[in-house]
């Protein structure tokens, strides 16, 4: 028995120790991105319109020649929640798109887009968008719930009680700030640029970004950094259009539970106290 | 299931019914006068909240069925649209794939709670291996629901998993075919994915019925590990068991409600996000956080026959469990040094989980193949032995003089 | 059992009652989201939208098909033949007596716009079929005249009229 215990401790520690063990030998190594503060992050995170409007110029400008967003129609710009177009305003900026369809006969056709259409892809088809960088830039419908990198334990389960679950926007806006030259003695491959936050730092995209490229509506910084940070965000809502909803009800759900637990407490202490 | 003598409904219309289908009574003697242990501590409330959440997945699950098309080309785009247009869609969605993880967090412990207070011996072996077998049909059920995402992790996932079954000497390969329907894994593959995983969890439903069926004949196992001796030490389920089941019900749903609102993408993977690719394997592979110490065994044995046999051992192993540990000793209260062994297990299972998202290289490994080896030892030759060794602490005479007794 | 005092009794009893008015509270609220999905879905609301048709291409007498939120809109370009026969019927005598004046848009009577579905049990009825000049349903033999009003068969209403309006003379909006 006496003997059990220091051997116990020695191995409870020595596992805990190992789990602070750095990962080594990753397949690629991935620089962790610095934490931004976000509007939408925490329990009583929401999305800032208009830095989702800026978000949306910014892809309506740059990204969209190169990725689509298949799974976004015109009409979610004017949900609740999201850039906070109106339905009028959302129309407008459907009409301006050319959209395929058929004539009456079956002849293909373009018209202008509806609210009801998703939005258009630049490309045909996979081939045609492999065609420009080698690689078919990803539909960014979900991108910024795809993208993530390890906090490794203990961090993970300090995000658990945190809430940190931005891990895709601070990676999106890291990267698109994060061209750089290579530094001396990297292999930079054919057609690949350096990048300080791509896993393996060689990314087929060129820099998307620099300053002054998109006009903002309003007294934004026009740099390079600020188009990062509100292209992220537009993304995230892109993928997650119900974050709003999703926190403002999870508060009452969890008001209500912690009433109802404390109820059910003190029910059962009624209860139990006929036995003992 | 014993005869209803106790139940004498005052309704006519029940009266009626009792005479001709007698679910009054059954219910009254199953969940309403059924004699309860009075020490059960709140590590037996776990039952209860099994069955919830096994309800909470069907309901969850029907619904999404009624918005979910399982074809290659549409199912990852009909998850989204479920996501972003179905009413509460994302809700329900959420609350399905966060309620498998709780699902297995609350089969974990109560599986762990089985191990410390001798719950699978003599006479609860059948209700034992029968939670073997839910457990079992768990993970399959599990395995298949994330493979209907159909995003890359969804699919390399069953890429992996598919392909152990090619470990198997001489059939292998025809059974991977056979189980892929085609010459990888593709749109049958899903679809019959698709239809066995609407399909098990009623079958769970049935052997819950057959486990709630084996603990009644046997009755509970309490944390004194003594049988009730006299009317002293039990209560009725209702309303005394049935309200501490509540509480923790509810302080459990806060817990899922905080993932489900909160971080409702901590437990999943990002890659699955990512609209399978076929030609493209992701830099890791991982199974859900629930499979993670089996994926450590798998891989800490280097012959893929040897680790796939290690796989299904280490799950097939917990069936024995009543014929391997000896002692006559059921709970651990009493046992000092199968306690240790016992937290020593639970810290192994701990670390092969978090070896299992860790590269097999290095040493990872090593700390793996040393974990998988104290997980089989602790089975086959640290528990038949203690039955023999161990000094147990006297037992207490009965279950109401270990609850009232020191306070008398 | 211990006798318990009535003021404790009351307090014990408020206390059952909180929990099981909270806890039914929150069983009620949580069927809201499971019955709440079974209706349409926004993509589909959003595909039921108004849809505007062009009339110029359809001719003198001529009946046309289009779908509005998957229901076959009929849109008939009425002759000079089919707007009488239609406006001399004796009302009071229809199985749904509907004067042909409030089944038109005013000063656009040579347009009929109704939804293509029989009121019986629900069958696309025939064009320029039956008796009177409208439309016949295979199904049960209901008729229709050129107002598409009902007047023989089993069919109880006249073919219901869709939410429109003239956009301009040659444009309709439906829905």
């Amino acid at each position: 028995m006496n003997i059990q215990r220091p051997i116990f401790a020695l191995v409870l520690a020595g596992s805990l120790a190992a789990m602070a063990l750095p990962a080594s030998a990753q397949l690629t190594e991935q620089v962790p991105p610095p934490r931004l503060k976000w509007s939408f992050a925490g329990p009583f995170g929401k999305y800032d319109q208009a830095q989702l409007q800026r978000g949306f110029k910014i892809y309506r400008e740059v990204c969209a020649n190169c990725h689509s967003m298949d799974m976004l129609s015109f009409r979610n710009l004017a949900d609740a929640g999201g850039p906070g177009f109106s339905e009028a305003q959302a129309e407008a900026v459907a009409a301006e798109y050319k959209v395929k369809d058929l004539d009456d006969l079956g002849n293909p056709i373009e018209r202008a887009g509806r609210l009801a259409d998703h939005f258009p892809a630049p490309f045909a088809n996979e081939l045609a968008a492999k065609a420009t960088h080698g690689v078919a830039p990803p539909d960014m419908s979900t991108l910024a719930k795809a993208r993530s990198y390890s906090r490794g334990f203990p961090w993970f389960v300090f995000d658990m009680v945190t809430q940190y679950q931005e891990h895709g926007p601070d990676y999106i806006a890291a990267y698109l700030n994060g061209y750089k030259d290579a530094p001396k003695g990297f292999v930079l491959p054919e057609g690949g640029h350096y990048n300080e936050y791509f896993p393996g730092h060689t990314t087929a995209m060129p820099p998307p970004l620099q300053a002054g490229q998109v006009t903002y509506d309003d007294a934004s910084p026009q740099t390079a950094e600020q188009y990062s940070k509100d292209a992220a965000a537009f993304l995230m809502w892109a993928a997650e259009p119900h974050l709003d909803a999703r926190k403002r009800i999870g508060f009452q759900v969890m008001i209500f539970l912690i009433v109802l637990a404390g109820l059910m407490y003190f029910t059962k202490k009624k209860v139990w106290s006929a036995v003992h | 299931m014993r005869g209803n003598s106790t139940y004498q409904p005052t309704n006519s219309v029940l009266q009626w019914l009792e005479k001709r289908l007698p679910i009054g009574g059954l219910v009254h003697s199953s969940f309403i006068a059924y004699p309860t242990p009075r020490n059960l501590n709140y590590w037996w409330t776990f039952g209860g909240i099994l069955s919830f959440m096994l309800g909470v997945q069907i309901i969850t699950g029907i619904i999404l069925a009624m918005h979910y098309t399982p074809h290659v080309d549409m199912a990852f785009r009909s998850v989204e649209a479920i996501m972003r247009d179905v009413n509460f869609g994302w809700l329900l969605r959420y609350l399905h794939a966060n309620g498998a993880a709780m699902f297995f967090l609350a089969v974990y412990i109560h599986m762990f709670r089985g191990l410390y207070y001798g719950s699978y011996k003599e006479p609860r072996e059948v209700l034992w291996i029968l939670g073997v077998i839910l457990y079992l049909l768990m993970m399959a059920t599990g395995f298949m629901g994330y493979v209907l995402v159909w995003g890359q992790m969804s699919f390399w996932a069953a890429t992996v998993i598919t392909n152990l079954f090619s470990a198997i000497p001489g059939v292998g390969d025809a059974i991977v075919t056979w189980l892929w329907g085609g010459y990888a894994v593709g749109n049958p593959t899903l679809n019959r994915f698709y239809s066995l995983h609407y399909l098990l969890p009623f079958v769970i439903a049935g052997v819950v019925v057959l486990h709630v069926w084996a603990l009644h004949v046997t009755g509970q196992n309490n944390p004194t590990g003594i049988e009730p001796k006299s009317d002293q030490d039990t209560v009725s389920f209702t309303p005394y068991a049935t309200i501490k089941d509540g509480f923790l019900m509810v302080c459990f749903c806060i817990l899922f409600a905080w993932f489900v609102f909160y971080i409702p993408n901590f437990l999943g993977h990002s890659d699955n996000y990512i609209p399978a690719n076929p030609a493209v394997t992701p830099s890791e592979i991982v199974p859900e956080w629930y499979y993670l110490p089996f994926y450590a065994i798998l891989r800490s044995i280097p012959n893929k026959l040897l680790g796939v046999i290690a796989l299904f051992g280490s799950i097939g192993i917990l069936a024995f469990l009543p014929w391997l540990d000896t002692s006559k000793v059921r709970s651990a209260r009493y046992r000092p040094l199968f306690r240790q062994f016992f937290w020593l297990f639970v810290i192994a299972a701990v670390g092969l989980g978090w070896l299992g998202t860790k590269p097999p290289e290095g040493i990872y490994v090593i700390l793996a193949r040393i974990l998988t080896f104290y997980y089989f030892a602790f089975f086959l030759i640290v528990l038949p032995l203690l039955g023999i060794f161990e000094k147990t602490k006297p037992l207490p005479n009965s279950i109401s003089e270990s609850v009232l007794g020191a306070k008398a | 059992m211990t006798t318990v005092s009535s003021a404790e009794h009351s307090r014990r009893d408020f206390l059952y009652i909180a929990t099981g008015a909270v806890g039914a509270v929150g069983a009620a609220a949580a069927l809201v989201p499971l019955i709440a999905q079974m209706n349409p879905d926004a993509s589909t609301i959003a595909a039921g939208a108004p849809v505007e048709i062009d009339l110029a291409p359809i001719a003198d007498g001529q009946i046309v098909k289009v779908f509005w939120r998957s229901k076959p809109i009929f849109i008939s370009h009425r002759t000079k033949k089919e707007i009488e026969e239609a406006q001399k019927v004796d009302v009071a005598n229809l199985p749904d007596p509907e004067p042909d004046s409030e089944r038109v848009k005013q000063g656009h009577d040579q347009w009929l716009v109704v939804i293509g579905i029989c009121t019986h049990l629900g069958c696309i009825p025939l064009a320029h079929q039956g008796e009177y000049d409208g439309w016949f349903c295979p199904c049960h033999g209901s008729q229709y005249d050129t107002a598409g009003r009902i007047r023989k068969g089993p069919a109880p209403k006249n073919l219901p009229l869709p939410p429109y309006a003239f956009i301009s003379d040659s444009k309709i909006r439906i829905g």
